[in-house]
């Protein structure tokens, strides 16, 4: 220890001394490590996917036989695949202006629904339940968009709320079940999510859903009155996204609600013992983890004019989690992450088009940058990098128990 | 401190606490609504007639179909609720393993009525027959259990596994590549255990060595599972010849063990299932054993709820949660290949079906305990049949009908889980400072 | 056997835990290790049981160096060790935690239960510590537990036994008991390294005192030495061992208590028809063991618990059912026991503790957005006044030593204006400066008209602070009684052997 303090009036010894550098979020010097960190993650998993590219290669494969033989052909082939898969997935996402845009309207729904994981996640809780949220909202947003007749602009805000809210009231009732009775909400944000799923497949065969003249299982896609509009061909929902992740930074930073989340979040016994209403900040933050959830789907259905069917939302539920686990559960973070893995999922179709290589790979390369991000130790170890000390990315703990 | 505050009955006050008070209303409120449905089927059975074979598949010509009228099960049903009801308004519904057999009462109460109703007042009379559902729920309740097993084995020891569907998945997939490609049915279970333990190496290497979030880390290795099992099915080329070496699995057969099988009702249930389902008999009754008999288990034990009093007794803590994590992952292997190769044969996307979150649903709901959760996974097995037998009569669309075992797990985890504990370190890497 | 330690030096990083240790230890001798919270004692005692290798010098038993990677290579070496918070797994029985490491089985490893238990017996016979095997450690008294965790290390053979801070926990009469067990364990041959901070204590068993302040060894006294002689050498500059205070000018009854009962989950009364009041301008100590209710207590009356029966009154006003939010603005300010767990967030920065019960008023938000820059002149202002040590406001908590820590627990309420102080073990874990600084600041609450409930399992804490004291046993307050009470008696009272009140002149009986 080192010598106390000269005035022997003064109280207290020094302060026990911290390992951990503290990451103060303002100054450039300190994120600097978790950029490195998410980058070297970034390009392992990209190894990683490498090697998976040449297993997929007909060529490779073909060539691997003769690999001591022959080494430059399965080199070759295997470089070939490769680069043209990396390259396809590179120009299929941002090559060109259209690009560009199709991969931020790809990105616009796993932004929004990232952030409705993150702002859970600093609020303590797990929210697995994206996709259930989103198929609500699908619903919410899809029936007013097709049924109703409205003029053009409240028709789209008419939908637009409608959508929100029922993804909303979707998730609020996972945080009422937890903060009345405790339930897990890993467990119950997945169950709810099948339940949606018999939901939608039960509103399909519905009418009222029908897509007139089809006997696919298929909404028709909702009126053009209540699109968002686009500039460019992007649809303006994209710049919703933006706002959306505006609007979560300044209610977690700077309002009272987002300082009773993160005191929830990171002690909840200790929030209790200050006053705080625990049950009512789980309530609240998955009404509005969830809501993040249903304009996310609006994206979808008031943006590209999707039509509902069984597989709308696709895997988006567990994108949006690894998008907030990359992000780090802040809306920045979310952001950037929600953008890398829309580029990651239309490059991937890309890929497929162009190299042949099966689009699952986005998605294989997507779980394993999450998986590195969540352990920076391994990655360290890896790539023999010296960075910051912390450990895991994210505050929430085991059974809440 | 960690002491409990161990007081006595010394002046001891007439109160009655609000926790009793809370049970006595759930208690009212669960009760009364059984007895109100059970009421309902009675009132809304216009022919209480239904047909009914002790059989899993109705066989008219060998075992025809009995008539039987249903009210013979409805209004001692309505009875038993309406007891129940009764005595829990007087607080009288005992705490220990008689109240236990009241709720199982209820319970049966409510499903027995349940069926009558369902099965009752069809068009056609007689045309859809009421199966025994028993063998069935002793069938898919057997990944469940091994679900559960391997949750239990994970969190014993200190290690949450959310992963288990993950589990499942490549257990399921690599059971059916192994089946293929060995032409044998049991190769396949070689598979399952093979890719479970893999999946159980993952679980531990990032949890244990590299401290990542457990909860986060299942999710994200189920995430993983997902896409590898979705690209590698999408690189079996659609050549049949090819196909068959990868993903045309052999299913176990059926094998009836003799004099055990012929017991009536039971034996057809119990013992004339596939080799999986032996092995799930014997997985429950080794892991009991195992967990609370022998010097092992008391290890395991120790290291999930006080690591460091493990440690200064020189437990190796680290080493007995990895022992115990690749024990759970071999069960886990095990259910998955029931998807393939212990039931339908080749693997599909989403094979598994969300079977593994309900699994880690039956370890909350039993308390960690090996016997009482595959008592709850044999409940939702239960559930599972139901709904697949429910599914050819009309009364209940389809739809509300598939999402019944989903259901049924959020009420039980939200009526269960604030009253259980987990073992105490679950979820905390060790760390030596 | 001969303990020799020889230059023990623990660093972490930068900082030096321990410095150049030298002690030794003979065969058959109790030798207390005296100092402050946070001087280094428990990083010396983890060393010498395998749980932290030294970064420099040597341990020797009977001449031999040894080096341990592990407990259990101590104690094959025959060191054991009583942990202050104990080793012992809640929810096994007394056997199975005596004999876990070291089971004994029945063949393909299944346990031998009866074995373990007679085990236990014997053990517990041979050294007089009475212990039932099969009774389930959660639901022993923390005495009894105590037991366990000795007989644990005796079943492996200790030849030299450490206590870490093992009074904390009991009452006198325990301590008593305690010392005569230790006693008895010297008469057979057993050395003793019993680790406190409590001056009486080392004075009335010790064969020698070695003071250890700051990481290094201090010097080594007898047991002969006055108490102030010690203190000093404890920290480093004369300590005043009593507060200074006037006399106490109480008011009117501000919070009464009238008939609480609590009911625990599993269904006991752990606080049973508790009646009290607490007057304006005067201390009451709430003293007793823990463990008999007073936690509970403290926490029906914030409303963390619902209580099953009884009612709280404050100036007149039913706050019965009141939540910890109402109760925190209706003028109740609280310090709680465990602060790591229930104070503060351990993440947050020091500047967000400081309003975190707080940040709803006027003062520091307006409407929904907060007012960071209020938020931040009240940190500043706070630190300074308290006199809080750390690098920043903006350094999470965490970063703490655990008497600054403290500090911004009593910063935080008491920055607010107050009708009542309720402060559980305010200076648990807290180095002696602070401890003053913390005293002080209460006095002066005190006098300003608050009335201040304290909660302390330190006796010395409760006779330098209460005005009154009112002790608990059994989920029940047996007496209450003016701080002249000799120690022995209200030693009988926190073991339930004595009842009745000294106020209003009535006598204490047995």
């Amino acid at each position: 220890m080192s010598p106390e303090q000269s005035a022997p009036e003064k109280t207290g010894t020094d302060p026990k001394p911290d390992p951990e550098v503290h990451a103060d979020l303002r100054s450039p010097v300190s994120w600097l490590p978790t950029v490195v960190e998410t980058l070297a993650a970034i390009v392992v998993a990209l190894v990683i996917g490498a090697v998976l590219v040449v297993l997929s290669d007909q060529e490779a494969i073909e060539a691997l036989p003769y690999l001591f033989s022959y080494p430059a052909d399965f080199f070759s082939a295997s470089w070939d695949a490769i680069s043209s898969s990396y390259t396809a997935l590179v120009k299929g996402s941002v090559g060109s202006l259209d690009r560009l845009g199709t991969t931020l309207e790809r990105s616009a729904p796993l932004i929004c629904a990232g952030l409705g994981v993150s702002l859970a996640f600093r609020a303590g809780l797990f929210n697995i339940g994206a996709t259930g949220q989103m198929v609500f909202g699908f619903l919410a947003a899809g029936y007013i968009g097709f049924t109703w007749d409205l003029p053009p602009v409240i028709h789209m805000l008419v939908a637009l709320v409608a959508g929100v809210t029922a993804g909303a009231l979707w998730g609020g009732l996972v945080g009422l079940l937890k903060a009345r009775t405790g339930a897990h909400e890993v467990i119950t944000t997945i169950m709810f999510n099948y339940l949606a799923a018999s939901v939608l497949l039960f509103a399909l065969s519905k009418d009222a859903f029908q897509r007139p003249g089809s006997d696919n299982t298929q909404s028709p896609p909702v009126a053009d009155s209540a699109t968002f509009g686009s500039v460019f061909d992007i649809h303006l929902g994209v710049l919703l996204a933006f706002a959306a992740a505006a609007a979560v930074w300044w209610l977690l930073e700077r309002s009272t609600l987002g300082f009773e989340l993160r005191a929830v979040g990171a002690n909840p016994d200790a929030s209790r013992t200050a006053g705080m209403n625990v049950a009512r900040v789980y309530t609240v933050a998955m009404l509005l983890s969830g809501a993040l959830a249903g304009l996310g789907a609006t994206m979808q259905v008031l943006g590209d004019q999707a039509s509902l069917s069984p597989t709308l939302a696709g895997t988006i539920g567990f994108d949006a989690i690894t998008v907030a686990l990359l992000g780090r559960a802040t809306p920045l973070g979310t952001v950037l992450a929600g953008l890398l893995f829309g580029a990651l999922s239309v490059g991937g179709v890309a890929m497929q088009a162009s190299a042949g290589t099966p689009k699952e790979l986005a998605q294989v390369l997507s779980a394993l940058i999450v998986l590195f991000v969540a352990a920076p130790a391994l990655v360290r170890g890896l790539t023999r990098l010296k960075t910051s000390g912390s450990g895991s990315t994210v505050l929430a703990k085991g059974w809440g128990g | 401190m960690s002491a409990a505050t161990a007081v006595s009955d010394v002046g001891r006050v007439e109160v009655r606490d609000h926790a009793d008070v809370q049970r006595q209303i759930k208690l009212v409120v669960v009760y009364a609504v059984v007895a109100l449905a059970v009421l309902a089927f009675l009132l809304t059975t216009s022919d209480p007639t239904i047909w009914y074979t002790l059989d899993e598949r109705l066989n008219r010509k060998e075992n025809p179909p009995v008539e039987a009228n249903g009210l013979f099960v409805l209004w001692p049903a309505l009875a038993v609720s309406v007891v129940a009801l009764a005595l829990a308004a007087l607080n009288r519904v005992p705490r220990d393993w008689r109240g236990m057999v009241l709720h199982l009462l209820v319970g049966v109460a409510f499903f027995a009525g349940f069926l009558v109703w369902v099965y009752a007042d069809q068009e056609r009379a007689g045309s859809i027959v009421m199966t025994n559902p028993l063998p069935g729920t002793v069938r898919l309740a057997t990944p469940l259990i091994f679900g559960a097993l391997a949750g239990v084995m994970c969190e014993r020891a200190g290690v949450i596994n959310i992963a288990i569907e993950g589990q499942f998945l490549m257990g399921a997939f690599f059971a059916s590549v192994a089946s293929s490609l060995a032409f044998n049915a049991e190769m396949g279970l070689l598979g399952g255990v093979l890719a479970g333990l893999a999946m159980a190496a993952l679980l531990g290497v990032f949890a244990m060595r590299y401290l990542v979030n457990q909860v986060v880390l299942g999710v994200v290795l189920i995430a993983l599972a997902t896409a590898l099992t979705s690209f590698l099915l999408s690189q079996i080329p659609n050549d049949p010849e090819i196909k068959a070496y990868l993903n045309e699995p052999l299913i176990l057969p059926r094998i009836e063990i003799p004099v055990l099988s012929d017991i009536p009702l039971l034996g057809n249930t119990l013992f004339n299932q596939t080799l999986l389902v032996y092995l799930m008999y014997a997985s429950v009754a080794l892991v009991s054993w195992l967990l609370f008999q022998t010097k092992w288990g008391l290890r395991v034990r120790s290291v999930g709820e006080h690591p460091k009093a493990a440690d200064t007794v020189g437990i190796k803590v680290n080493r007995v949660r990895w022992q115990a994590v690749l024990l759970g992952g071999v069960f886990a292997g095990l259910g998955g290949a029931y998807f393939t190769v212990g039931s339908t044969g080749s693997f599909d996307n989403g094979a598994s079906a969300g079977n593994g979150f309900i699994a880690l649903a039956a370890v909350i709901m039993g308390r960690w305990h090996p016997f009482f959760a595959s008592m709850a996974a044999l409940f939702f097995g239960f559930m599972w049949t139901l709904q697949s037998q429910l599914s050819f009569l009309d009364k209940i669309p389809g739809e509300l009908l598939r999402a019944s075992p989903y259901l049924a797990t959020v009420i039980a985890v939200a009526g269960f889980v604030g009253q259980v504990r987990p073992p105490a370190a679950d979820g905390e890497p060790y760390v030596k400072s | 056997m001969r303990l020799e330690i020889q230059g023990l030096t623990k660093r972490f990083g930068s900082f030096t835990a321990n410095d150049s240790i030298d002690l030794t230890i003979e065969p058959g001798e109790i030798h207390c290790l005296l100092g402050e919270n946070g001087a280094g004692k428990s990083t010396l005692m983890n060393m010498l049981y395998g749980l932290l290798d030294p970064t420099e010098g040597q341990i020797l038993l009977d001449g031999k160096p040894v080096s341990f990677t592990s407990p259990s290579d101590a104690i094959d070496a025959g060191i054991g060790m009583v942990h202050q918070h104990f080793m012992l797994v809640p929810v096994f029985t007394v056997a199975e935690n005596v004999m876990l490491g070291r089971e004994h089985t029945r063949g393909l490893g299944v346990l031998n239960r009866a074995k373990a238990a007679d085990m236990v017996r014997e053990l517990s016979s041979r050294y007089n510590l009475a212990v039932d095997p099969n009774r389930l450690v959660e639901d022993l008294p923390v005495g009894v537990q105590q037991r366990v965790e000795i007989i644990k290390a005796l079943s492996h053979n200790a030849e030299v036994l450490i206590l870490d801070e093992p009074t904390a926990v009991l009452t006198p009469q325990e301590i008593d008991e305690l010392m005569d067990i230790m006693r008895e364990l010297k008469k057979q041959g057993t050395s003793i390294i019993f680790i406190t901070h409590k001056l009486r204590e080392v004075k009335a068993v010790g064969d020698k005192i070695s003071v250890i302040r700051r990481g290094k060894v201090v010097g080594t006294a007898p047991p002969s030495t006055a108490e102030p002689e010690l203190a000093e050498m404890m920290v480093g500059r004369s300590v005043k061992l009593v507060v200074d205070k006037e006399d106490a000018k109480p008011g009117a009854d501000v919070l009464t208590v009238d008939h609480l009962t609590v009911v625990d989950p599993r269904g006991h009364q752990v606080v049973k028809d508790v009646s009290f009041a607490a007057r304006a301008g005067e201390v009451l100590g709430i003293a007793g063991v823990q463990g008999n209710g007073q936690t509970e207590l403290i926490k029906a009356l914030m409303g963390l618990v619902r209580p099953d029966a009884g009612e709280i009154r404050l100036d007149g006003e039913d706050i019965s059912r009141y939540g910890p939010r109402e109760s925190l603005d209706s003028g109740i300010g609280y310090i709680p026991e465990d602060r790591s767990h229930d104070g503060y967030v351990a993440d947050f920065s020091v500047r967000e503790n400081l309003i975190l019960d707080m940040y709803r008023s006027d003062a520091f938000s307006r409407g929904m957005a907060l007012k960071l820059d209020a938020i931040a002149a009240n940190a500043d202002a706070r630190i300074e006044e308290f006199d809080i040590r750390t690098e920043s406001r903006e350094s999470p908590v965490r970063a703490l030593s655990g008497g600054n820590q403290q500090k911004v627990l009593v910063a935080r309420e008491l920055s607010r204006p107050l009708k009542v102080l309720i402060a559980s073990q305010p200076t648990r874990g807290v180095d002696v400066g602070s401890i003053e600084f913390i005293h002080k600041r209460i006095i002066a609450e005190r006098d300003r008209g608050t009335a201040v409930v304290i909660v302390s399992t330190e006796l010395d804490e409760i006779y330098a602070l209460s005005d009154r004291i009112a002790v608990m046993y059994d989920g029940r307050i047996i007496g209450t009684v003016s701080p002249d009470i000799p120690r022995e008696q209200i030693g009988l009272m926190m073991a339930g052997a004595l009842e009745g009140d000294t106020e209003k002149g009535t006598e204490v009986s047995a």
